[in-house]
């Protein structure tokens, strides 16, 4: 069939604009608006269609750590804290102190957007997780009241319609494919991005005093199925990692990538959609668990005490303050453990029978329904595949009871060399600012190291868009933008197009995620990394040049697996550069005895220069204290928000 | 630069992720322009359903069926392996 798209392949749009954001999720709209809100021009870019992208574009359930909520009772520095300590300290104190410090006001914004954030129809009256006056309801600790249940499924629309509302030139379908650096002063800074439109193959010059990197973190790295490769993780197919390939190319520097955890997400493999299983964690949280026999499983506090009723699960132990539930949250540190079904090999020695399922049957009405209706349902992913899928096949929570299939939420037991970048991997450094190492470009979300969850992506992307802001404000002129190295990176996009009959970009995809469950699997040693990467080398060498694609869409495909290519010499480099086992990074060696040795308690750091590599390591609380640092470095904004409240 | 020519080819999968009624469906593409994958194409016939060119690809995220505007013209089915197991409540006295 003829290509029902023009071809503008060879054609160059050129664009300017003070502030350039890359990646239309949630953590981009959050950045472009509250740039925009500064007065500045404001340039989105987005792979594939604002209204709906992003790994929340279909929605999402929960929102973590509003700890300024009016109903929360615990501060931003200790939940921040908890989480920091949870991950040993390797964890993004500024990212998610920030999380913690304004989520809830990004929240607010959402609703003058008009997401819904509250529950005004009172379909959940009287619900202990309710708060009457605000009409919010809650998640995990009903005590404490620190994480919102909410209808994210109406959030992203609510979001592209405010960034077009304030002017923001929006444009879909608009791959970002490499950071523009102008170096013509004493050190380089962002001067703005290449892109490729995805439907024409238009190739555009985006130049910006200011750069917001918001992409995904990568995927499709150890997990890749050809023929389901929309399944082969849990996030969208589109969301692989480029801003971290890009960032790389540039001379960013990374931290925590030698992290990886084992496959948990799978859908075209091993394990089943998200939340489609019988399971109690995360959106399921607390489902009544029961047995092959229909014999409850037991819930148990931090201390092993058996919980009598449904309510218990939602509150602190004795003696404990809060407890920690959500995205990042496995295996809680004891201080903030919170209740769970007894272990499995408990309960199978104590005669419970295999398969376990959820009933919701058991639980009470309001808990049912705020799971089933609510959770799933408005938990990305759930509303159409899960919640009208079962709905249609005859599902009822009153009548049936759904399988489980493995341990938790995972639903399937992976190989260890089956990994993914996951619970809170790593990504970009960042300062106070949310400023990478080169000045002009900044990071939100996911980009940046150890990033999960909305309220994360939200808070961190309002406040890299006003950081952003402030540096473009400040700028008379736009840098300078290198015409060669835009010329060639048009070259090096359309490529593929001119040839025929060659590599199909599944092929290399494949052929990467083999390499790295081979040469980069659960356990690491010098020399099968140092294999890995001199077969990388070879791929790039000889077999890049042989892909070929028909169209911009599957160009589009062929240049994230080239963006792949250059994370996994990423993670691969970050892998050789700890010398001894890290419990808390998951990074096992089998070439050191060594494990947690105290030297190794730093984040090491890792970017490109040239063609060289050039390592650095800092203290794992190399922010500093959060609160002062924070209110040292957002005066404004501490001075708005007073404003507005009085 | 020389222009390349453009071809559009479905790369079939094992899955049929996305099903149209063509009785329901009015063709106002609204489905293919919120996709974020991009998975489906216009058909050249004006009001008949898009296209899926590129079924591997959905990732199963349910947005085209959200943005529908006929209730039915479209569904979502997720391959035959990953429709999950559930079973009918046991009789109470039997500890159901």
């Amino acid at each position: 069939m003829k290509w029902p798209y023009e071809n503008r392949a060879g054609e160059t749009r050129r664009m300017e604009c003070d502030v350039l954001v890359l990646g239309g999720g949630l953590a981009g709209c959050y950045t472009a608006i509250a740039a925009a809100r500064k007065g500045q021009r404001v340039i989105l870019v987005e792979k594939g269609a604002t209204e709906r992208s992003g790994a929340a574009g279909s929605g999402f359930d929960h929102w973590e750590s509003a700890c300024t909520n009016p109903c929360s009772r615990v501060t931003p520095e200790e939940v921040a804290q908890a989480f920091i300590d949870d991950k040993d300290g390797y964890f993004n104190g500024i990212s998610h102190y920030i999380e913690c410090r304004e989520g809830y006001d990004r929240l607010l914004d959402m609703e003058t957007f008009g997401g819904k954030i509250r529950d005004t129809q009172d379909d959940f009256a009287g619900a202990a997780f309710r708060d009457e006056k605000n009409k919010f309801l809650f998640a995990y600790d009903y005590t404490n009241r620190f994480t919102l249940r909410v209808w994210g499924s109406t959030f992203k629309p609510a979001l592209a319609r405010e960034c077009r509302r304030l002017g923001v030139t929006v444009l879909d379908r608009t791959e970002a494919t490499a950071l523009l650096l102008d170096r013509t002063g004493a050190a380089p800074c962002g001067a703005g991005a290449a892109a490729m439109n995805t439907r024409t193959g238009e190739f555009l010059i985006l130049r910006a005093k200011a750069t917001v990197l918001c992409m995904s973190r990568p995927a499709r790295v150890w997990l890749f199925h050809s023929d389901l490769v929309g399944l082969s993780e849990f996030r969208p197919t589109q969301c692989i990692g480029s801003g971290h390939a890009m960032g790389y190319r540039a001379g960013l520097e990374f931290v925590m990538m030698e992290k990886s955890v084992r496959g948990e997400f799978s859908a075209a493999g091993r394990s089943f959609p998200p939340y489609s299983a019988g399971n109690n964690h995360n959106t399921w949280y607390a489902a009544t668990m029961v047995d092959a026999r229909g014999v409850d499983i037991p819930y148990v506090d931090r201390d092993g005490r058996v919980l009598k009723t449904v309510d218990e699960r939602y509150r602190p132990a004795p003696g404990q303050k809060f407890f920690l539930k959500g995205g990042t949250i496995d295996e809680a540190a004891y201080e903030v453990r919170g209740p769970e079904t007894m272990d499995a090999a408990a309960l199978l020695a104590q005669g419970y029978q295999l398969p376990f399922y959820a009933d919701l049957s058991r639980m009470p009405e309001m808990e049912r329904k705020v799971i089933w209706g609510l959770m799933v349902g408005e938990e990305g992913k759930t509303k159409i595949p899960v919640l009208k899928a079962l709905t249609d096949r005859g599902f009822d929570p009153e009548k049936h009871r759904l399988q489980s299939y493995g341990s938790g939420w995972q639903s399937a037991s992976f190989l260890e060399q089956e990994r993914q970048l996951f619970g809170a991997p790593g990504g970009l450094m960042n300062d106070w600012d949310l400023k990478t190492n080169i000045d002009g470009i900044y990071a939100a979300g996911d980009q940046l190291f150890t990033g999960d969850c909305c309220g994360h992506a939200a808070a961190t992307g309002y406040y890299a868009g006003r950081k952003a802001a402030l540096r473009a404000a400040s700028l008379e002129a736009l840098p300078a933008c290198d015409e060669e190295e835009a010329a060639a990176e048009q070259a090096r996009l359309l490529a593929p197009l001119f040839r025929s009959e060659g590599m199909d970009w599944r092929e290399l995809n494949a052929a990467l995620a083999k390499a790295m469950q081979i040469y980069c699997g659960g356990v690491k040693n010098d020399a099968f990394l140092r294999e890995g990467l001199d077969l990388l080398r070879t791929y790039r060498e000889d077999y890049v040049p042989q892909l070929s694609c028909a169209n911009p869409h599957e160009l589009m495909r062929t240049h994230e697996v080239l963006d792949l290519l250059d994370v996994c010499e990423l993670i691969l480099n970050a892998c050789l550069l700890r010398r001894a086992g890290n419990t808390a990074l998951c990074f096992a060696r089998s070439d050191s005895a060594e494990v947690d040795p105290p030297g190794d308690r730093r984040f090491l750091t890792l970017k490109k220069e040239g063609d060289r590599m050039v390592s650095g390591s800092c203290p794992l609380d190399y922010y500093g204290d959060l609160k002062s640092q924070y209110e040292a470095h957002n005066a404004d904004y501490l001075e708005e928000v007073a404003h507005e409240q009085a | 630069m020389s222009k390349p020519e453009y071809e559009a080819r479905v790369i079939p999968c094992s899955a049929r992720p996305l099903r149209f009624d063509a009785t329901k469906c009015v063709g106002c593409n609204r489905c293919l322009e919120v996709c974020q994958v991009d998975v489906m194409l216009p058909n050249p016939q004006k009001g008949a359903p898009p296209l899926v060119f590129y079924p591997g690809e959905c990732y199963y995220c349910g947005s085209c069926v959200m943005a529908c505007p006929n209730p039915g013209a479209l569904s979502l089915v997720h391959p035959l392996m990953n429709q999950t197991k559930f079973i009918p409540m046991k009789d109470p006295a039997q500890g159901g």
